[in-house]
């Protein structure tokens, strides 16, 4: 165990367990009633059907996609704002984390103005014999548009939490950049990537606003699972609250999962916002974080 | 107001809490928290006597426009009546009803969400049509991909937005088809026919289905080229008073209004047709 959560034990006084447990409620409850609405008979026929099983499929091939795209593109803007020195970092920082607070349907607006047919690159992109407007190519660029700031907000703080020590290290013996960042920094900040892909996964999972907005809906080509939920909500209330149901599990199952492997014997968990992977007492190279640093 | 009762404590967790106490305690006092919509219009129906108060009138979006007109000239001949309006899809409206949303009055764009009210027995009166609907095909300014005729949205490489079937404006859509023999290739089937009018202002799709009163409203930024089809599925609008209405006199007043000469010139202007015999 380590030393610095000792006095975490006692300092918790009793009525912020109850405050804490009314918060979690307020996430909790509506889940439950969500639950105890599930028509059960009805649960397997509701989530088979032709319609419903495309959906999810067309959601987890483009939340994979978008991940994807997010670890591509996340990755070097997490490196410049946490590594990088330069004028506007702040303001880059800000726009980064824009998609974060931006409705989903304004995040469409946009996207469909950038690279829509009347678009600001739609012009470039049709010529080039791409056609984005009403394909997956579409919910992808939606998806990818808001969960990448979940990638850099993750990696940016494993890695500023993880400090330029060991890199600066490996660059005086002789490491060039390329090889410091693939050999040193990134199996630094693993958890804190692990944990903002499975993130953005999960957002891309549940974008909506956007890809209403941006792609359209059409069965198999851009109507991802909440866009079937949305329109079984018009006619069935039972199958919308059973893919409701689906929707949630894949989410928790994707996150736990997640969550899950970085989190050997008695370390608070490595990821998420402020990964705590790491401590300056360590001396050994951090070739291996597996095992993190006792 | 918070300001004196956080003053005293140091920690910033402590002051945090003081103000999601607050708020959840005031939230929890505010006389409105019954339903989500109820403090659209600030609800204060105590305070007239009489004809006053308010009325809630929950209503179908296309009616936007010619209801907010309504609503004004309704407020205008009854002082001290207030009317609040809650717009949203029909079948949205149905679900908060059922689930207790304290409406008046319900003016639904298709006779099916009127149906399910009528099921559970929460409609006061005998619904009454008040309006209809016809599709249109709306086109970019221009109408770039030469259509001029149902069957020309069978065109190859047109892109054609419509509603899907799940929605009124997308049966409607299928029977026109159906009966027509055409075969419609939709790049998307959106869930609203705001959307598809999106889609089609937005210069996205070549053509897209949608009411008479959504390319009227649209203004310029359409072009509506009318097809006789149409006539095969003319929507019609029903209007009711829900049952439990809090202000049933005002209700009925309302529904009058609607149903009588001034509600039918307001419709009218927005593009609207009389409702059928």
């Amino acid at each position: 165990m380590s030393p610095r959560k000792a006095p975490t034990y006692t300092g918790v006084p009793a009525w912020i367990y109850a405050v804490a447990a009314a918060g979690g409620l307020l996430v909790l409850l509506p889940l439950a009633a969500m639950v105890a609405r599930v028509n059960w008979p009805q649960f397997l026929p509701l989530i088979t059907s032709d319609s419903s099983l495309t959906a999810l499929g067309l959601s987890l091939r483009t939340s994979a996609a978008s991940t994807a795209l997010c670890l591509l593109l996340g990755v070097p803007i997490a490196l410049v704002l946490a590594r990088g020195s330069f004028p506007g970092q702040r303001l880059l920082r800000s726009l980064v984390l824009l998609p974060l607070v931006l409705p989903p349907v304004v995040g469409g607006i946009a996207l469909l103005y950038t690279f829509g047919r009347q678009g600001l690159l739609g012009r470039t992109v049709e010529v080039l014999g791409l056609q984005i407007a009403f394909s997956t190519t579409a919910v992808v660029l939606a998806q990818t548009f808001v969960a990448l700031p979940f990638l850099v907000v993750s990696l940016e703080g494993a890695l500023r939490t993880a400090g330029p020590r060991y890199e600066a290290v490996a660059a005086t013996l002789g490491a060039r950049p390329s090889t410091v960042l693939r050999r040193v920094t990134l199996p630094l900040v693993l958890p804190g990537l692990a944990s903002g892909a499975v993130l953005s996964f999960a957002r891309s999972l549940g974008e909506f606003g956007a890809t209403l907005t941006f792609a359209g809906s059409l069965e198999g080509v851009t109507r991802t699972l909440p866009l079937e939920i949305y329109l079984q909500r018009e006619t069935d209330a039972d199958a919308a609250v059973a893919l409701s149901l689906v929707l949630v599990a894949v989410a928790v199952s994707v996150v736990a999962l997640a969550y899950r492997s970085p989190r050997p014997s008695g370390r608070t968990f490595a990821g998420s916002m402020t990964a705590q992977s790491t401590t300056a007492e360590s001396a050994t190279p951090p070739r291996a974080t597996r095992g993190g640093v006792q | 107001m918070r300001r004196p009762a956080v003053a005293g404590k140091p920690a910033i967790a402590g002051k945090l809490l003081v103000v999601v106490l607050a708020t959840v305690i005031l939230a929890a006092c505010t006389p409105s928290g019954q339903a989500g919509q109820a403090g659209q219009g600030g609800a204060d129906d105590g305070g007239a006597s009489g004809s006053g108060g308010t009325v809630t009138v929950f209503a179908a979006a296309s009616l936007k426009s010619p209801f907010t007109q309504l609503a004004k000239q309704f407020e205008a001949a009854n002082p001290g009546t207030r009317v609040t309006l809650n717009f949203a899809g029909s079948a949205d409206l149905a679900t908060q009803i059922f689930q207790g949303a304290p409406a008046d009055v319900f003016a639904s764009a298709d006779n099916r969400n009127m149906g399910k009210l009528l099921d559970e027995g929460l409609v006061e009166d005998e619904p009454r049509d008040f309006a209809t609907n016809t599709l249109t095909i709306a086109v970019p300014p221009g109408n770039p991909a030469g259509i001029y005729a149902f069957h020309d949205l069978e065109k190859p490489g047109t892109k054609v937005v419509v509603c899907a079937s799940q929605v009124p404006c997308g049966a409607a859509i299928r029977n026109i088809a159906e009966e027509t023999g055409t075969s419609l290739t939709p790049v998307s089937e959106e869930t609203s026919v705001t959307d598809v009018l999106g889609k089609v202002t937005s210069g996205e799709a070549d053509a897209g289905l949608v009411y008479v009163t959504d390319a009227q409203g649209a203004g310029g930024k359409v072009e509506s080229v009318p097809f006789p089809e149409a006539a095969q599925a003319v929507n019609s609008y029903p209007i009711a008073t829900v049952k439990g209405a809090r202000n049933k006199a005002a209700a009925q007043a309302f529904r009058e209004l609607v149903l009588g000469s001034g509600g039918q010139a307001v419709l009218g202007a927005a593009g609207f047709g009389a409702p059928q015999p």
